[in-house]
Protein backbone atom coordinates (compact mmCIF):
# COMPACT_ATOMS: atom_id res chain seq x y z
CA UNK A 1 0.00 0.00 0.00
CA UNK A 2 2.50 2.63 0.43
CA UNK A 3 6.12 3.01 1.10
CA UNK A 4 5.80 1.92 4.82
CA UNK A 5 5.44 -1.41 3.90
CA UNK A 6 8.84 -1.70 2.25
CA UNK A 7 11.96 -2.77 3.88
CA UNK A 8 15.27 -1.38 2.74
CA UNK A 9 16.19 -4.57 0.99
CA UNK A 10 12.43 -4.40 -0.53
CA UNK A 11 13.77 -1.21 -2.07
CA UNK A 12 16.96 -2.00 -3.55
CA UNK A 13 15.73 -5.19 -4.91
CA UNK A 14 13.09 -3.15 -6.70
CA UNK A 15 15.43 -0.23 -7.61
CA UNK A 16 17.68 -3.00 -9.11
CA UNK A 17 15.22 -4.16 -11.20
CA UNK A 18 13.80 -1.26 -12.59
CA UNK A 19 17.48 0.20 -13.38
CA UNK A 20 17.53 -3.53 -15.70
CA UNK A 21 14.33 -2.41 -17.33
CA UNK A 22 15.82 0.97 -18.46
CA UNK A 23 17.36 -1.17 -21.82
CA UNK A 24 13.64 -2.08 -22.79
CA UNK A 25 12.59 0.99 -22.73
CA UNK A 26 15.25 2.42 -24.57
CA UNK A 27 15.79 -0.01 -27.93
CA UNK A 28 13.80 0.24 -31.08
CA UNK A 29 11.21 -2.63 -30.04
CA UNK A 30 10.09 -1.78 -26.94
CA UNK A 31 8.71 -5.46 -25.74
CA UNK A 32 9.06 -7.94 -23.87
CA UNK A 33 6.88 -11.06 -23.44
CA UNK A 34 7.49 -10.90 -19.04
CA UNK A 35 3.51 -10.41 -18.81
CA UNK A 36 2.23 -12.53 -21.36
CA UNK A 37 -1.37 -13.51 -20.71
CA UNK A 38 -1.84 -11.00 -17.35
CA UNK A 39 -4.55 -8.76 -17.39
CA UNK A 40 -3.77 -5.07 -15.62
CA UNK A 41 -7.02 -2.85 -14.59
CA UNK A 42 -6.15 0.74 -14.14
CA UNK A 43 -8.90 2.52 -12.07
CA UNK A 44 -8.25 5.91 -11.64
CA UNK A 45 -11.01 7.87 -9.87
CA UNK A 46 -8.75 11.13 -9.62
CA UNK A 47 -7.46 12.75 -12.91
CA UNK A 48 -3.66 11.59 -14.49
CA UNK A 49 -2.40 11.84 -16.82
CA UNK A 50 1.36 10.74 -16.62
CA UNK A 51 0.76 8.26 -13.99
CA UNK A 52 -1.76 5.91 -15.19
CA UNK A 53 -0.16 6.69 -19.22
CA UNK A 54 3.56 5.75 -17.25
CA UNK A 55 1.44 2.13 -16.09
CA UNK A 56 0.22 1.55 -19.04
CA UNK A 57 3.06 2.01 -20.83
CA UNK A 58 4.82 -0.27 -18.43
CA UNK A 59 2.56 -2.73 -18.61
CA UNK A 60 2.18 -3.02 -22.22
CA UNK A 61 5.55 -3.31 -22.95
CA UNK A 62 5.89 -6.66 -20.90
CA UNK A 63 3.33 -7.54 -23.26
CA UNK A 64 0.29 -7.63 -20.00
CA UNK A 65 -3.50 -6.40 -21.52
CA UNK A 66 -4.19 -3.09 -20.24
CA UNK A 67 -7.26 -1.49 -19.25
CA UNK A 68 -8.15 2.05 -18.68
CA UNK A 69 -11.31 2.98 -15.96
CA UNK A 70 -11.64 6.36 -15.63
CA UNK A 71 -13.70 8.16 -12.73
CA UNK A 72 -16.23 9.87 -15.19
CA UNK A 73 -16.15 6.97 -17.04
CA UNK A 74 -16.67 4.70 -14.26
CA UNK A 75 -20.52 3.14 -12.70
CA UNK A 76 -19.37 5.23 -9.80
CA UNK A 77 -20.75 7.89 -11.63
CA UNK A 78 -24.51 6.05 -11.32
CA UNK A 79 -23.77 5.69 -7.80
CA UNK A 80 -21.57 2.42 -7.26
CA UNK A 81 -19.80 2.17 -4.31
CA UNK A 82 -15.97 2.26 -3.87
CA UNK A 83 -16.18 -1.50 -3.51
CA UNK A 84 -19.22 -2.54 -5.91
CA UNK A 85 -16.99 -1.38 -8.06
CA UNK A 86 -13.72 -2.83 -6.95
CA UNK A 87 -15.50 -6.46 -6.18
CA UNK A 88 -17.21 -6.31 -10.03
CA UNK A 89 -13.80 -5.57 -11.81
CA UNK A 90 -11.92 -8.58 -9.31
CA UNK A 91 -14.74 -10.92 -10.52
CA UNK A 92 -13.73 -10.74 -14.31
CA UNK A 93 -10.07 -11.82 -12.60
CA UNK A 94 -7.72 -9.73 -13.52
CA UNK A 95 -3.92 -10.21 -12.30
CA UNK A 96 -3.46 -6.95 -10.90
CA UNK A 97 -5.81 -3.18 -9.83
CA UNK A 98 -4.11 0.01 -10.54
CA UNK A 99 -5.87 2.10 -7.71
CA UNK A 100 -5.61 6.13 -7.95
CA UNK A 101 -8.56 7.38 -5.35
CA UNK A 102 -8.97 11.00 -3.95
CA UNK A 103 -9.30 9.52 -0.38
CA UNK A 104 -6.38 8.77 1.45
CA UNK A 105 -6.91 4.31 2.85
CA UNK A 106 -9.08 3.90 -0.05
CA UNK A 107 -6.35 1.31 -1.62
CA UNK A 108 -6.02 -0.67 1.30
CA UNK A 109 -9.95 -0.83 2.15
CA UNK A 110 -10.38 -2.80 -1.20
CA UNK A 111 -7.00 -4.58 -0.61
CA UNK A 112 -8.57 -5.74 2.54
CA UNK A 113 -11.70 -7.06 0.76
CA UNK A 114 -10.33 -8.02 -2.70
CA UNK A 115 -7.88 -10.49 -1.11
CA UNK A 116 -7.07 -12.35 -4.59
CA UNK A 117 -6.30 -9.86 -6.45
CA UNK A 118 -3.10 -7.84 -5.83
CA UNK A 119 -3.71 -4.03 -5.92
CA UNK A 120 -0.87 -1.09 -6.28
CA UNK A 121 -1.46 1.89 -4.62
CA UNK A 122 -1.18 4.60 -7.56
CA UNK A 123 -1.90 7.50 -5.25
CA UNK A 124 -4.12 7.64 -2.14
CA UNK A 125 -5.70 11.66 -1.08
CA UNK A 126 -3.04 12.75 1.02
CA UNK A 127 -1.74 9.63 2.18
CA UNK A 128 1.18 7.75 0.12
CA UNK A 129 2.34 7.78 -3.44
CA UNK A 130 4.95 4.72 -3.33
CA UNK A 131 5.57 4.25 -7.23
CA UNK A 132 6.62 7.96 -7.79
CA UNK A 133 8.72 7.64 -4.60
CA UNK A 134 10.53 4.37 -5.84
CA UNK A 135 10.78 6.34 -9.60
CA UNK A 136 12.70 9.19 -7.25
CA UNK A 137 14.87 7.11 -5.34
CA UNK A 138 15.95 5.43 -8.49
CA UNK A 139 17.00 8.91 -10.22
CA UNK A 140 18.95 9.79 -7.17
CA UNK A 141 20.64 6.83 -7.40
CA UNK A 142 21.82 7.14 -10.59
CA UNK A 143 22.84 10.29 -10.39
CA UNK A 144 24.51 10.75 -6.84
CA UNK A 145 25.18 6.67 -6.43
CA UNK A 146 23.62 6.29 -2.82
CA UNK A 147 20.95 7.68 -0.18
CA UNK A 148 23.16 7.48 3.17
CA UNK A 149 23.62 10.70 4.61
CA UNK A 150 22.02 12.68 1.47
CA UNK A 151 19.97 16.10 2.09
CA UNK A 152 16.81 16.53 0.31
CA UNK A 153 15.18 19.91 0.64
CA UNK A 154 11.02 19.46 -0.20
CA UNK A 155 9.70 22.69 -0.57
CA UNK A 156 6.19 23.75 -0.98
CA UNK A 157 3.06 22.37 0.14
CA UNK A 158 3.73 19.69 2.40
CA UNK A 159 0.42 19.86 4.60
CA UNK A 160 -1.47 18.33 0.71
CA UNK A 161 1.91 16.19 -0.90
CA UNK A 162 1.18 12.64 -0.60
CA UNK A 163 4.63 12.47 -2.30
CA UNK A 164 5.81 14.36 0.80
CA UNK A 165 4.45 11.90 3.12
CA UNK A 166 6.18 8.83 1.27
CA UNK A 167 9.14 10.32 1.03
CA UNK A 168 9.66 11.36 5.07
CA UNK A 169 8.50 7.69 5.08
CA UNK A 170 11.69 7.04 2.78
CA UNK A 171 14.39 8.88 3.82
CA UNK A 172 13.77 7.09 7.89
CA UNK A 173 14.70 3.69 5.44
CA UNK A 174 16.96 4.85 3.43
CA UNK A 175 19.05 7.01 5.53
CA UNK A 176 18.61 10.46 3.78
CA UNK A 177 17.99 13.65 5.18
CA UNK A 178 14.85 15.41 4.52
CA UNK A 179 14.61 19.61 4.94
CA UNK A 180 11.20 20.63 4.86
CA UNK A 181 10.35 24.15 3.29
CA UNK A 182 6.81 26.19 3.52
CA UNK A 183 5.14 28.29 4.72
CA UNK A 184 3.16 27.90 7.99
CA UNK A 185 0.01 27.19 6.22
CA UNK A 186 0.81 24.57 3.95
CA UNK A 187 2.41 22.42 6.61
CA UNK A 188 0.89 20.00 8.43
CA UNK A 189 0.73 19.72 12.53
CA UNK A 190 3.78 17.84 14.17
CA UNK A 191 5.04 17.11 10.64
CA UNK A 192 8.67 17.16 12.95
CA UNK A 193 8.14 13.68 14.31
CA UNK A 194 9.28 12.19 11.28
CA UNK A 195 12.26 13.43 12.07
CA UNK A 196 13.30 16.18 9.14
CA UNK A 197 14.04 19.06 9.88
CA UNK A 198 11.34 22.30 9.20
CA UNK A 199 12.27 25.85 7.60
CA UNK A 200 10.14 28.33 6.91
CA UNK A 201 12.93 30.74 5.05
CA UNK A 202 13.90 28.71 1.30
CA UNK A 203 17.16 30.46 2.02
CA UNK A 204 17.98 29.21 4.94
CA UNK A 205 17.60 25.71 3.84
CA UNK A 206 19.48 25.75 0.71
CA UNK A 207 23.41 25.41 1.49
CA UNK A 208 24.71 21.70 1.72
CA UNK A 209 21.41 20.42 0.18
CA UNK A 210 22.35 17.47 -2.31
CA UNK A 211 18.56 17.58 -4.12
CA UNK A 212 16.36 20.25 -4.19
CA UNK A 213 12.57 18.62 -4.14
CA UNK A 214 9.95 21.05 -5.38
CA UNK A 215 6.41 20.66 -5.04
CA UNK A 216 3.55 21.84 -7.49
CA UNK A 217 0.97 23.92 -5.75
CA UNK A 218 -2.11 21.84 -5.81
CA UNK A 219 -4.49 24.98 -6.44
CA UNK A 220 -7.58 22.19 -6.67
CA UNK A 221 -6.85 21.01 -3.23
CA UNK A 222 -6.58 24.16 -1.21
CA UNK A 223 -9.67 24.78 0.45
CA UNK A 224 -9.89 28.33 0.84
CA UNK A 225 -6.92 31.15 -1.02
CA UNK A 226 -5.70 31.90 2.51
CA UNK A 227 -2.49 29.53 2.50
CA UNK A 228 -0.73 32.35 0.47
CA UNK A 229 -0.99 36.02 -0.36
CA UNK A 230 -0.48 35.43 -4.23
CA UNK A 231 1.33 33.41 -6.98
CA UNK A 232 4.03 36.28 -7.56
CA UNK A 233 4.47 36.15 -3.65
CA UNK A 234 4.52 32.74 -3.71
CA UNK A 235 6.92 32.43 -6.16
CA UNK A 236 9.51 35.22 -4.67
CA UNK A 237 9.24 33.57 -1.08
CA UNK A 238 9.25 29.55 -2.16
CA UNK A 239 10.13 29.42 -5.87
CA UNK A 240 12.89 27.99 -7.35
CA UNK A 241 14.94 30.62 -9.37
CA UNK A 242 18.20 31.18 -10.84
CA UNK A 243 19.69 33.01 -8.26
CA UNK A 244 18.48 30.23 -5.70
CA UNK A 245 20.05 27.38 -7.98
CA UNK A 246 23.23 29.26 -8.05
CA UNK A 247 23.49 29.47 -4.31
CA UNK A 248 22.62 25.92 -4.16
CA UNK A 249 26.15 24.93 -6.31
CA UNK A 250 26.66 22.47 -9.18
CA UNK A 251 26.15 19.46 -7.37
CA UNK A 252 22.84 19.74 -6.43
CA UNK A 253 19.88 17.82 -8.13
CA UNK A 254 16.64 19.51 -8.97
CA UNK A 255 13.77 17.18 -8.75
CA UNK A 256 9.95 17.76 -9.82
CA UNK A 257 7.24 14.86 -9.89
CA UNK A 258 5.09 16.73 -12.63
CA UNK A 259 2.94 18.83 -13.48
CA UNK A 260 5.57 21.50 -12.73
CA UNK A 261 3.47 25.14 -12.75
CA UNK A 262 6.45 27.14 -14.04
CA UNK A 263 6.47 30.62 -12.46
CA UNK A 264 5.29 29.31 -9.74
CA UNK A 265 7.36 26.68 -7.85
CA UNK A 266 10.03 26.86 -10.15
CA UNK A 267 10.67 29.21 -12.86
CA UNK A 268 11.83 27.86 -16.70
CA UNK A 269 15.03 28.54 -16.51
CA UNK A 270 15.83 26.00 -13.75
CA UNK A 271 13.18 23.42 -14.75
CA UNK A 272 14.97 23.44 -18.28
CA UNK A 273 18.51 23.65 -16.52
CA UNK A 274 21.17 21.19 -16.88
CA UNK A 275 20.53 19.54 -13.45
CA UNK A 276 17.15 19.28 -13.71
CA UNK A 277 16.11 15.52 -13.28
CA UNK A 278 12.24 16.11 -14.25
CA UNK A 279 12.34 14.24 -17.32
CA UNK A 280 15.06 11.30 -15.90
CA UNK A 281 12.12 10.77 -13.28
CA UNK A 282 9.47 10.56 -15.94
CA UNK A 283 11.76 7.95 -17.48
CA UNK A 284 12.15 5.88 -15.01
CA UNK A 285 8.98 5.70 -13.52
CA UNK A 286 8.20 3.77 -16.66
CA UNK A 287 11.11 1.47 -15.61
CA UNK A 288 10.00 1.23 -11.74
CA UNK A 289 6.32 0.22 -12.28
CA UNK A 290 7.35 -2.25 -15.13
CA UNK A 291 9.59 -3.77 -12.27
CA UNK A 292 6.64 -3.87 -10.17
CA UNK A 293 4.39 -5.54 -11.87
CA UNK A 294 6.89 -8.35 -12.68
CA UNK A 295 7.36 -8.51 -9.29
CA UNK A 296 4.04 -8.51 -8.17
CA UNK A 297 2.65 -10.52 -10.58
CA UNK A 298 4.96 -13.28 -11.51
CA UNK A 299 3.99 -16.39 -8.72
CA UNK A 300 6.29 -17.20 -6.26
CA UNK A 301 8.35 -14.05 -5.58
CA UNK A 302 8.53 -13.26 -1.93
CA UNK A 303 5.60 -11.31 -0.74
CA UNK A 304 6.58 -8.14 -0.58
CA UNK A 305 3.92 -5.04 -0.84
CA UNK A 306 0.73 -5.52 -0.75
CA UNK A 307 0.18 -2.54 -2.49
CA UNK A 308 2.02 0.65 -3.82
CA UNK A 309 0.30 3.80 -3.18
CA UNK A 310 1.48 6.79 -4.74
CA UNK A 311 1.58 9.82 -2.91
CA UNK A 312 1.24 11.96 -4.98
CA UNK A 313 -0.38 15.14 -5.79
CA UNK A 314 1.59 16.32 -8.61
CA UNK A 315 0.26 14.04 -10.84
CA UNK A 316 -3.34 15.12 -12.30
CA UNK A 317 -3.54 16.77 -15.09
CA UNK B 1 28.68 -38.20 -8.50
CA UNK B 2 29.24 -34.40 -7.40
CA UNK B 3 32.43 -33.03 -8.12
CA UNK B 4 34.86 -31.15 -10.83
CA UNK B 5 34.17 -32.79 -14.10
CA UNK B 6 36.58 -30.43 -16.22
CA UNK B 7 39.37 -28.72 -14.80
CA UNK B 8 41.38 -25.24 -16.15
CA UNK B 9 43.87 -26.80 -18.27
CA UNK B 10 41.13 -28.75 -20.56
CA UNK B 11 39.06 -25.81 -20.51
CA UNK B 12 41.65 -23.23 -21.46
CA UNK B 13 42.49 -25.79 -24.00
CA UNK B 14 38.98 -25.99 -25.49
CA UNK B 15 38.58 -22.48 -25.23
CA UNK B 16 41.45 -21.53 -27.91
CA UNK B 17 40.17 -24.04 -30.02
CA UNK B 18 36.34 -22.78 -30.04
CA UNK B 19 37.99 -19.32 -30.58
CA UNK B 20 40.01 -20.82 -33.68
CA UNK B 21 36.95 -22.29 -35.50
CA UNK B 22 35.23 -18.89 -34.81
CA UNK B 23 37.91 -16.40 -36.29
CA UNK B 24 37.04 -13.95 -38.97
CA UNK B 25 37.63 -10.26 -39.36
CA UNK B 26 35.04 -8.91 -37.43
CA UNK B 27 33.43 -10.91 -34.70
CA UNK B 28 30.07 -10.09 -32.63
CA UNK B 29 30.26 -11.82 -29.97
CA UNK B 30 26.53 -11.82 -27.24
CA UNK B 31 27.37 -13.66 -24.13
CA UNK B 32 24.28 -14.58 -22.14
CA UNK B 33 24.88 -13.51 -18.29
CA UNK B 34 26.38 -14.65 -16.21
CA UNK B 35 28.31 -17.33 -17.52
CA UNK B 36 27.93 -17.05 -21.06
CA UNK B 37 29.46 -13.25 -20.87
CA UNK B 38 32.52 -14.84 -19.12
CA UNK B 39 32.99 -17.23 -21.77
CA UNK B 40 32.89 -14.99 -24.20
CA UNK B 41 35.35 -12.14 -22.58
CA UNK B 42 37.48 -15.14 -22.60
CA UNK B 43 36.71 -15.87 -26.31
CA UNK B 44 37.17 -12.12 -26.79
CA UNK B 45 40.76 -12.60 -25.32
CA UNK B 46 41.53 -15.38 -27.43
CA UNK B 47 40.21 -13.57 -31.28
CA UNK B 48 42.02 -10.82 -30.56
CA UNK B 49 44.97 -12.38 -30.53
CA UNK B 50 44.25 -14.01 -33.56
CA UNK B 51 43.99 -10.57 -35.14
CA UNK B 52 40.22 -10.35 -35.12
CA UNK B 53 38.43 -7.26 -34.29
CA UNK B 54 35.91 -8.61 -31.55
CA UNK B 55 32.50 -6.11 -30.73
CA UNK B 56 30.68 -7.42 -27.18
CA UNK B 57 27.40 -7.44 -26.18
CA UNK B 58 25.54 -9.34 -23.37
CA UNK B 59 21.95 -10.68 -22.73
CA UNK B 60 20.16 -11.27 -19.50
CA UNK B 61 16.96 -13.25 -20.48
CA UNK B 62 15.61 -13.04 -17.07
CA UNK B 63 12.60 -11.31 -18.50
CA UNK B 64 11.82 -13.98 -21.19
CA UNK B 65 12.12 -16.92 -19.52
CA UNK B 66 9.43 -19.53 -20.35
CA UNK B 67 9.04 -20.27 -16.89
CA UNK B 68 8.95 -16.88 -14.60
CA UNK B 69 4.64 -18.21 -14.07
CA UNK B 70 6.56 -21.38 -12.13
CA UNK B 71 10.13 -20.13 -10.82
CA UNK B 72 10.77 -16.66 -9.21
CA UNK B 73 13.02 -13.88 -10.80
CA UNK B 74 16.64 -14.41 -10.42
CA UNK B 75 17.39 -12.61 -7.44
CA UNK B 76 20.31 -10.79 -9.43
CA UNK B 77 19.03 -9.34 -12.52
CA UNK B 78 22.17 -8.32 -14.61
CA UNK B 79 20.30 -6.38 -17.76
CA UNK B 80 21.33 -6.70 -21.11
CA UNK B 81 23.93 -4.35 -23.04
CA UNK B 82 24.02 -4.32 -26.79
CA UNK B 83 25.86 -1.65 -27.61
CA UNK B 84 25.86 -2.23 -31.17
CA UNK B 85 23.87 -2.39 -33.54
CA UNK B 86 22.39 -6.42 -34.46
CA UNK B 87 20.60 -5.49 -37.58
CA UNK B 88 22.49 -7.46 -40.45
CA UNK B 89 25.40 -8.64 -38.48
CA UNK B 90 26.66 -12.18 -38.11
CA UNK B 91 25.88 -12.73 -34.30
CA UNK B 92 27.52 -15.42 -32.27
CA UNK B 93 25.57 -16.16 -29.21
CA UNK B 94 28.25 -17.15 -26.42
CA UNK B 95 26.81 -19.55 -23.05
CA UNK B 96 28.74 -21.71 -20.69
CA UNK B 97 26.32 -25.00 -20.32
CA UNK B 98 23.88 -25.96 -22.73
CA UNK B 99 21.00 -28.40 -21.30
CA UNK B 100 17.68 -28.40 -22.24
CA UNK B 101 17.75 -25.16 -25.10
CA UNK B 102 15.17 -23.03 -23.50
CA UNK B 103 17.79 -20.52 -22.47
CA UNK B 104 18.96 -20.19 -25.95
CA UNK B 105 14.87 -19.89 -27.49
CA UNK B 106 14.36 -17.36 -24.67
CA UNK B 107 17.96 -15.42 -25.97
CA UNK B 108 17.10 -15.99 -29.67
CA UNK B 109 13.53 -14.31 -28.65
CA UNK B 110 15.48 -11.45 -26.84
CA UNK B 111 17.97 -11.18 -29.38
CA UNK B 112 15.38 -10.52 -32.24
CA UNK B 113 13.78 -7.94 -30.22
CA UNK B 114 16.84 -5.76 -30.73
CA UNK B 115 16.74 -6.43 -34.79
CA UNK B 116 17.53 -8.69 -37.46
CA UNK B 117 20.74 -10.62 -37.51
CA UNK B 118 22.05 -11.45 -40.64
CA UNK B 119 22.62 -14.75 -39.00
CA UNK B 120 22.98 -16.25 -35.67
CA UNK B 121 25.47 -18.94 -34.36
CA UNK B 122 25.46 -20.94 -30.94
CA UNK B 123 29.23 -21.19 -29.10
CA UNK B 124 29.32 -23.29 -25.96
CA UNK B 125 31.60 -24.28 -23.28
CA UNK B 126 30.06 -27.31 -22.24
CA UNK B 127 27.14 -29.58 -23.76
CA UNK B 128 25.80 -32.07 -21.14
CA UNK B 129 22.76 -33.34 -23.51
CA UNK B 130 19.33 -33.51 -22.60
CA UNK B 131 18.02 -31.09 -25.12
CA UNK B 132 14.19 -30.42 -25.15
CA UNK B 133 14.37 -28.04 -28.13
CA UNK B 134 15.55 -28.47 -31.29
CA UNK B 135 18.50 -26.27 -31.03
CA UNK B 136 22.21 -27.18 -31.23
CA UNK B 137 25.10 -25.11 -30.64
CA UNK B 138 27.80 -24.77 -33.92
CA UNK B 139 30.76 -24.96 -31.35
CA UNK B 140 30.52 -27.36 -28.75
CA UNK B 141 33.85 -27.22 -26.88
CA UNK B 142 33.50 -29.94 -24.18
CA UNK B 143 30.90 -32.30 -23.86
CA UNK B 144 29.15 -35.31 -21.15
CA UNK B 145 25.94 -36.67 -20.62
CA UNK B 146 24.32 -35.61 -16.80
CA UNK B 147 21.24 -36.73 -16.10
CA UNK B 148 18.62 -34.49 -15.66
CA UNK B 149 18.69 -33.80 -11.93
CA UNK B 150 22.07 -32.52 -11.68
CA UNK B 151 23.19 -29.02 -12.40
CA UNK B 152 26.44 -28.22 -14.02
CA UNK B 153 28.08 -25.08 -12.88
CA UNK B 154 31.07 -23.61 -14.23
CA UNK B 155 33.10 -21.38 -12.13
CA UNK B 156 35.84 -18.82 -12.73
CA UNK B 157 38.17 -17.41 -10.40
CA UNK B 158 41.31 -15.53 -10.57
CA UNK B 159 44.54 -16.69 -8.87
CA UNK B 160 46.84 -14.24 -7.03
CA UNK B 161 48.85 -13.20 -10.16
CA UNK B 162 45.15 -12.47 -11.77
CA UNK B 163 44.91 -14.88 -13.89
CA UNK B 164 41.53 -16.99 -14.99
CA UNK B 165 41.31 -20.01 -12.89
CA UNK B 166 38.00 -22.47 -14.92
CA UNK B 167 36.24 -25.40 -13.36
CA UNK B 168 33.16 -27.46 -14.29
CA UNK B 169 31.50 -29.33 -11.91
CA UNK B 170 28.30 -31.08 -11.42
CA UNK B 171 25.86 -32.06 -8.12
CA UNK B 172 22.64 -32.77 -7.36
CA UNK B 173 19.94 -30.67 -8.55
CA UNK B 174 18.04 -28.87 -5.29
CA UNK B 175 15.33 -28.75 -7.20
CA UNK B 176 13.49 -31.96 -8.57
CA UNK B 177 14.89 -32.29 -11.58
CA UNK B 178 12.91 -29.85 -13.38
CA UNK B 179 13.09 -29.33 -17.31
CA UNK B 180 15.69 -26.96 -17.40
CA UNK B 181 19.09 -25.17 -17.94
CA UNK B 182 20.74 -23.93 -14.48
CA UNK B 183 19.67 -20.18 -14.06
CA UNK B 184 21.38 -17.48 -16.43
Amino acid sequence: MGIADLSSDDIMWLLQLGESMLDINRRSIKKAPTLRGKTIINLFFENSTRTRTSFEIAGKRLSADVINISASTSATKKGESLLDTGQTLAAMQPHLLVVRHGLAGSCAFLAEYLQNTAIINAGDGSHEHPTQILTDLLTIQQSLGSFEGKIMTLVGDIAHSRVARSHLLAAKIMGYHIRLVAPKTLLPLHVARYGCSVYHDFDAAIPGSDIIYMLRVQNERLTSACCFPSIREYHEAYGLHRARQRMAGDHCLIMHPGPMNRGVEISSDVADSLNSRVLHQVENGVSIRMALLTHLINANNPPMLAHNNEDEDDDED
Amino acid sequence: MNGIIFENKQIRKSLKKMAQSMTDTSVYLVGIQRGGSQVANALQKRLKKEGCNVVRGNLDISFYRDDLDRSPLHPVVHGSDLPFDINDRHIWLVDDVIFSGRTIRAALGELFDYGRPASVSLAVLVDRGGRQLPIQPNVIGLSFSAPADHVVDLTMCKNAAGKAVWSISRRLSERKACSEEHLP
